[in-house]
C-alpha cells in the first residue's frame, strides 16, 4: 500500500495556501469577507474665484494625490471656455486653466473623489523639503532667534522642537505679533526649523466634515525625522494627522496661483458618500498597475467573464460532493454545473421551465427519430438542430406574448442539451421511464443545489476577490476524491443488511 | 406542542430507512467510494481495462488462455458489412446471440433460439424478420448500446444451452452465476435468475432475482429481489433454496483461471453453465457491482481483507487458491 503521506501534505499545503492567500488579500487590501460593505469617499469640489479684465489668464490649482488614508479615485473640471491640462511639477500636480480673454466674475470647478482608505499607496515618495538660508532684517531676526533658541532649550528631538516653537510663539505675544508684521505665524515656524536643521515645511490641509461649503485650507507644519514625518497643528502645538485630514498641497508651493487676473480665491464644499466597496475598489485599481495579483485589473467586461469563470469549481464541488457523499445519480457527470450557469443567466424559474420545455418536447420528438433508424452522429446532429428550432420557435412565441423572460431561454447550452435529449432518450428505451425520471431528477436537483450555491452573493463575493479559495475548493475536491466511507444513498441501499444481522 | 413530536417521527423514520454507517461497517458492507479508491483503482491496472470492456478481445485472450467460451459465429464491424448479415448466419444451424463487444449492462443483446421458414424466433417467443436483426447490428455498429455512444463492433456467437439443472429457477433468460474474484481468490459468489418483472433480463434493479451462493459448495444461501429476501421464486414457485450450482469445482476453477488471463486484481466474472460444453465465460467486469453483498446477506470487507493479508511470497496455483476459498468461505464449517 503506498503511502498516503504525500497526499495529505499536498493537501494541507494547497489548503495553508488558500487560507494564507485569502487572509493576505483581506488584511493587505482590505477586502471584506461579506459583499454590499460600504466604504466612505468624499467628493470635493474646489471653487476657484477671480476677477477677469479682458486679460490672458492662466489659473493653477494644486490638487491632491493618493495620500496615505486617501485613495485618489477621480476628478473632474467644470470650466466652459477655459483650456486645461494637469501638469506635474516639482511642487506637486496642478490643475491649470488658460484662456485668451476673460472678463468679469470668473468661476471655475474642480472636483474631486477620494476614497477614504487605510492601505492607500502614495503615487510619489514624500520629497523631504531641501534647507533654504533666509537672511532676515532686524529686529526681526533677533527676535526669532531668541525664540528658536529657548525652544531648542526645552526640546531633546526635532518633534519636541517644532512643539517647544509653536508653545513659544504663543506665550511670547509680543514677539509673536512683531514677527507676525513680516509674514504669517507659519513661514516663521517653518523657517525656524529649516534653521535649526531639522526639514519642515508648510502645508494646506482641508478638515473633511459632510456637507461643509465655502470652507478653505488650514495651514499645518509638517515636520521630518529622517524619512518618517508629522503634522503639526500651528496653533496648537497638537502632533498627529487626524482622521477627516486631507493635505490638499503638501509639496512647498502655493495652493493657487492666478496670472492675468485679481481678488482670486479658492473655497471648498464636501460631501461624505458610501460606495460599495467593489465600486470603490473598481475605481481604485483603474488605472493603478502596481504590484498586484487582482481581477480587478482588468476590463470591466474580461472582470464580468471571470466572475462567471471562478465560479465554476464551486459548482463542480457541489457535484463532487452530491455524488461521493450522498451518491445521486446524474446524467452526464458536469452536465448539472453547465444547466446552473444557464440557470444563473435566466433565473431560477425561467431556466427550469424553459430546460423541461425543451427536453420534454425534445424527447418526443426523439422518439420520431429513433424510428428513422439513423446513424449516431447524423442523429445527435438532428436533435441539436432540432434544439436549436425550438429554442427560436420558444423564443418567438414568448415574445409574442409579451414575456421578455421567454427569450432568455437562449442562454442554455445547445450541444448540451442535445447531448441530454439523446441520453435521455436512450435510457427510456433501454431502463423506462423511471430511470429518466431519477437520473433526470438527480441532474436537476444537483444544478439546482450547485445554482443556489454558485448565485449566493457570498460565494461570488469570496470567489471573485479571494484567489486563494480557489486553492481551498481544489484541496476539498482531493480529500473528496480519497473518502472511502459511505454513499448516504448507500445507507438505505444495505439496511437489509443490518436487520438480517439481528435475526 | 406537536413539534418535537413531528421531530421524533422523521428521525425514526431516518432511522427506519438508513442504516448506521457503524452498522454497515460492522458487518463488513464495501461501499462505492471504497470499492473505487481502494480495489478497483489498486488492483485493476488502468490499460487493462480495454481488454474486458472490449468482449472481442476477452474472447480472443480467453481462447489463448484455454479459458471456455461460446463459440464465435462472426464478427460484423463496418456499416456496409451488415448485409452480409444472413450470409453468416447460415453458418450455424440453430440458435444465436447478437451482442456489442462494448455493451454494458447487458444492453443490446438479442437472443433467437431458433431459426426457421417463420423467421428468428426471440427468447420472448416473439419472431422477427432478417431485416430487424440487420437493423440492430447497424444499431450497435452505430454505439446505441456502447459506453459514450463509441463506434462498435456486433458479435455473434452461438447460443447456450444452459442447464436443465436450473429449468423453473428462471423465466426466460439465461442464468448467469456471477463470482467475485480478488488476486485470484474467489471471494462471493451469486446468481442472477430472470424473472417476468425483470423481462428476461438479469438486471438486479429491474427485478431480477438474486441467489447468493455458497463459495464452498455453490448451494444457495439466500435469495432476493427488489433487496427484499424471497423464499419461492415469483414466477415458477419453486423453492430457492433447492438450488445448488452443479460443477461447482469446475466453475470455480473457470472464474480463478480469469485472474491469470486478465491480469485484474479485483474482477467480476459471468459464469454461465452449458449443458454440453460445462461452465463457460460469457464476459469480465472489471467493475462489478456491490448487489452481491445484498444477495449474500455478507459483507465483502472481510474476505477482502483475509485475502490482502495472505502473504505474497507463497504462490498459490489455482487448485489451491479454489481449495483455500472453499475452506475458508463456506457457511458449512
Amino acid at each position: 500500500m503506498a503511502s498516503r503521506t504525500p497526499f495529505y501534505i499536498l493537501v494541507s499545503l494547497l489548503f495553508l495556501a488558500g487560507t494564507a492567500l485569502t487572509l493576505h488579500r483581506h488584511i493587505a487590501f482590505d477586502i471584506p469577507w461579506f459583499p454590499g460593505e460600504q466604504r466612505q469617499t468624499w467628493s470635493i469640489e474646489a471653487k476657484v474665484d477671480f476677477e477677469a479684465d479682458g486679460n490672458p489668464v492662466t489659473a493653477r490649482l494644486a490638487i491632491p494625490n493618493t495620500q496615505p488614508g486617501f485613495t485618489q479615485l477621480n476628478q473632474q473640471t467644470a470650466s466652459p471656455g477655459y483650456g486645461l491640462s494637469f501638469v506635474e511639477r516639482e511642487s506637486g500636480t496642478y490643475a491649470e486653466w488658460s484662456i485668451r480673454e476673460a472678463n468679469g466674475d470668473q468661476s471655475l470647478y474642480y472636483k474631486v473623489d477620494m476614497l477614504v482608505d487605510p492601505f492607500a499607496i502614495p503615487d510619489e515618495q514624500t520629497v523631504i523639503p531641501s534647507a533654504k538660508p533666509n537672511v532676515e532684517k532686524e529686529p526681526y531676526a533677533t527676535a526669532a532667534q531668541m525664540i528658536l533658541e529657548r525652544a531648542i532649550e526645552r526640546s531633546s528631538s526635532n518633534y519636541t522642537l517644532a512643539r517647544e516653537l509653536i508653545h513659544e510663539f504663543n506665550n511670547q505675544q509680543q514677539t509673536a505679533e512683531l514677527l507676525a508684521q513680516v509674514k504669517p505665524k507659519t513661514a516663521w515656524i517653518s523657517q525656524l526649523l529649516q534653521e535649526a536643521g531639522v526639514p519642515a515645511r508648510r502645508i494646506h490641509a482641508l478638515e473633511l466634515e459632510d456637507g461643509r461649503r465655502r470652507q478653505s485650507l488650514i495651514e499645518y507644519i509638517q515636520v521630518f525625522d529622517g524619512e518618517e514625518y508629522d503634522i503639526f497643528n500651528p496653533e496648537t502645538g497638537e502632533q498627529g494627522q487626524a482622521e477627516n485630514m486631507l493635505l490638499w498641497q503638501y509639496h512647498s508651493g502655493p495652493v493657487l496661483e492666478v496670472i492675468g487676473a485679481t481678488n482670486a480665491q479658492v473655497s471648498y464644499s464636501m460631501i461624505s458618500q458610501e460606495q460599495p466597496f467593489n465600486i470603490a475598489l473598481n475605481q481604485k485599481f483603474a488605472d493603478n498597475e502596481w504590484l498586484n495579483f487582482s481581477l480587478y485589473t482588468l476590463p470591466l467586461e474580461e472582470q464580468a467573464i471571470f466572475k462567471g469563470i471562478l465560479l465554476i469549481p464551486v459548482g463542480v464541488l457541489i457535484v463532487v460532493l452530491m455524488r461521493i457523499l450522498v451518491g445521486i445519480k446524474t446524467s452526464g457527470t458536469f452536465m448539472p454545473v453547465l444547466i446552473a450557469m444557464a440557470f444563473i443567466q435566466t433565473s431560477l424559474l425561467t431556466g427550469l421551465i424553459g430546460f423541461l420545455l425543451i427536453v420534454g418536447v425534445g424527447l418526443m420528438i426523439r422518439s420520431y427519430l429513433s424510428y428513422l433508424n439513423l446513424l449516431l452522429v447524423a442523429r445527435i446532429s438532428a436533435v441539436i438542430i432540432m434544439v436549436i428550432g425550438m429554442i427560436a420557435i420558444f423564443s418567438i412565441i414568448a415574445y409574442k406574448f409579451g414575456l421578455t423572460e421567454g427569450m432568455k431561454i437562449t442562454f442554455f447550452p445547445m450541444i448540451i442539451l442535445a447531448w441530454t435529449i439523446e441520453r435521455m432518450s436512450i435510457l427510456w428505451e433501454e431502463e423506462g421511464a423511471k430511470q429518466v425520471m431519477i437520473q433526470g431528477g438527480g441532474s436537476l436537483l444537483v444544478a439546482i443545489l450547485a445554482y443556489m450555491a454558485m448565485n449566493l452573493d457570498w460565494v461570488r463575493h469570496l470567489t471573485f476577490n479571494f484567489m486563494g479559495i480557489q486553492l481551498i475548493l481544489m484541496a476539498l475536491t482531493l480529500v473528496a476524491g480519497s473518502y472511502t466511507g459511505y454513499r448516504l444513498l448507500e445507507l438505505k441501499r444495505f439496511k437489509p443488511l443490518t436487520k438480517l444481522d439481528k435475526s | 406542542m406537536s413539534e418535537p413530536a413531528v421531530k421524533m417521527n422523521w428521525f425514526q423514520t431516518m432511522r427506519e430507512r438508513y442504516a448506521h454507517p457503524g452498522a454497515l461497517s460492522k458487518i463488513g458492507v464495501l461501499g462505492m467510494n471504497r470499492r473505487n479508491v481502494s480495489y478497483i483503482s489498486r488492483y485493476n491496472p488502468r490499460h487493462l481495462f480495454p481488454l474486458v470492456d472490449d468482449k472481442l478481445q476477452t474472447k480472443e485472450l480467453a481462447l489463448e488462455a484455454g479459458v471456455k467460451v461460446p463459440d464465435l459465429i462472426g464478427v460484423i464491424s463496418e456499416q456496409h458489412a451488415v448485409k452480409e448479415l444472413s450470409h453468416i448466419l447460415q453458418r450455424c444451424s440453430s440458435g444465436f446471440c447478437i451482442k456489442p463487444a462494448h455493451g454494458s449492462g447487458g444492453k443490446g443483446i438479442m437472443v433467437i433460439t431458433r431459426q426457421s421458414e417463420e423467421g428468428y424466433r426471440k427468447s420472448n417467443g416473439q419472431f422477427a424478420t432478417i431485416s430487424d436483426l440487420e437493423r440492430h447490428v447497424s444499431n450497435i455498429l452505430a454505439g446505441l448500446f456502447s459506453l459514450g455512444g463509441r463506434a462498435d463492433v456486433a458479435i455473434i456467437e452461438d447460443l447456450i444451452h444452459f442447464d436443465d439443472c436450473f429449468s423453473g429457477f428462471s423465466y426466460e433468460g439465461v442464468p448467469d452465476t456471477r463470482i467475485i474474484v480478488f488476486r485470484g481468490f474467489p471471494v462471493m459468489a451469486m446468481m442472477r435468475l430472470s424473472t417476468a418483472d425483470s423481462n428476461g433480463k438479469a438486471n438486479l434493479h429491474q427485478g431480477a432475482v438474486g441467489v447468493g451462493l455458497d463459495i464452498g459448495d455453490g448451494h444457495a444461501l439466500r435469495a432476493v429481489q427488489f433487496d427484499k429476501p424471497i423464499l419461492l421464486h415469483p414466477d415458477t414457485g419453486l423453492n430457492m433454496m433447492t438450488l445448488k450450482v452443479p460443477h461447482w469445482e469446475e466453475v470455480l476453477t473457470l472464474a480463478v483461471s480469469c485472474y491469470e488471463m486478465s491480469g485484474l486484481g479485483y474482477l467480476g466474472t459471468d459464469i454461465v453453465l452449458d449443458r454440453f460444453k460445462g461452465p463457460m465465460l460469457l464476459e469480465l467486469n472489471a467493475r462489478p457491482g456491490l448487489t452481491i453483498q445484498i444477495a449474500n446477506g455478507k459483507g465483502l470487507l472481510p474476505r477482502l481483507r483475509q485475502i490482502e493479508s495472505l502473504s505474497h511470497k507463497k504462490r498459490m496455483s489455482v487448485a489451491d487458491r479454489v481449495a483455500y476459498a472453499r475452506e475458508h468461505f463456506t457457511d458449512h464449517r
